[in-house]
């Protein structure tokens, strides 16, 4: 390879790194965003489940 | 830009499409050039790249200008992606510019040129807004300060374009002159699909970040509802 060859090839592949690293970080972000929609579901449950108990209690 | 959030996969399939076109038409369509060679090829995305960093920072700005005039509620959060956005190509323009100025001047950086003196000065006023951002409270005074931040370092944008016009003694190429493109027409067509695919990939990216953020705020809300 020639210098110019290798220059030109290193500015494109500053370019796609330079994108891929920004996807991999929204990629880590969206991933802690799933974990905390996962917990806020179990938070919703954990404060539904004694309201379904004591409907059941006065229905029973 | 709501609306364009359900249009992503549009948007970045048709980003995909542009690149691939960009890319092939950079290295197969375009003449090489009789003075620079091969090198002359970082121009097809290093210019682009720096026109992008230009449209965020606009975009930015105009952002910032909604959020001040009108009060628009969500505009401070667009005009922070819209910077952010602006860093990262402003970062790719000056790593691509440096890679080319090895293999044309033989040097890295060249203080002496005011193009790119005061491209870095454009990229660094940005850098320091999230500083400003990351410095006060969450808040209506924030948001005011940021607007204000953001509408000012726009003014840099004409001085950075008009910066290499301006100098009287210079290296840097001068591809767009008063009198039309300094290139032959299969160059500038390339040109345009480059700067085509560059501002797709903006709004995928703008899109992407807004709608993470977004999500992020109305998570916070939820979690204050449910504690």
């Amino acid at each position: 390879m020639t210098p110019s060859e290798k220059y030109t090839a290193a500015a494109y592949l500053v370019v796609f790194v330079g994108v891929l690293a920004y996807v991999v970080i929204i990629a880590s972000k969206l991933g802690r965003l799933q974990r905390e929609v996962a917990r806020l579901v179990e938070l919703a449950k954990e404060r539904h489940e004694p309201l379904e108990l004591a409907k059941e209690r006065q229905h029973g | 830009m709501k609306a364009l959030s359900s249009r992503l996969p549009v948007v970045a399939g048709g980003c995909l499409v542009l690149f691939t076109a960009a890319l092939a038409l950079a290295f197969f369509y375009a003449p090489t050039d009789a003075n620079q060679g091969l090198s002359q090829r970082i121009f097809y995305f290093h210019v682009p790249l720096a026109f992008t960093a230009y449209a965020c920072f606009g975009w930015g700005a105009w952002k910032a200008l909604r959020h001040l005039w009108k009060r628009d509620p969500e505009a401070d959060l667009e005009s922070y992606v819209a910077i952010h956005q602006g860093v990262i190509f402003g970062a790719l323009t000056l790593a691509t510019g440096s890679i080319w100025a090895k293999i044309s001047w033989g040097v890295w950086w060249s203080w002496g040129e005011d193009q790119l003196v005061l491209f870095l000065v454009l990229f660094l006023f940005y850098c320091a807004y999230f500083m400003l951002r990351y410095s006060v409270d969450p808040g209506p005074q924030r948001a005011n300060m940021c607007a204000v931040y953001a509408l000012f370092g726009v003014a840099l944008i004409p001085v950075s374009f008009l910066a290499i016009r301006l100098s009287k003694s210079f290296i840097h190429p001068v591809v767009f002159t008063s009198h039309g493109y300094n290139m032959t027409n299969p160059q500038f067509l390339t040109f345009c699909v480059c700067l085509a695919a560059m501002l797709s990939l903006f709004v995928t990216l703008y899109s992407i970040e807004l709608a993470g953020k977004r999500l992020d705020a109305s998570l916070r809300e939820l979690r204050e509802l449910l504690a």
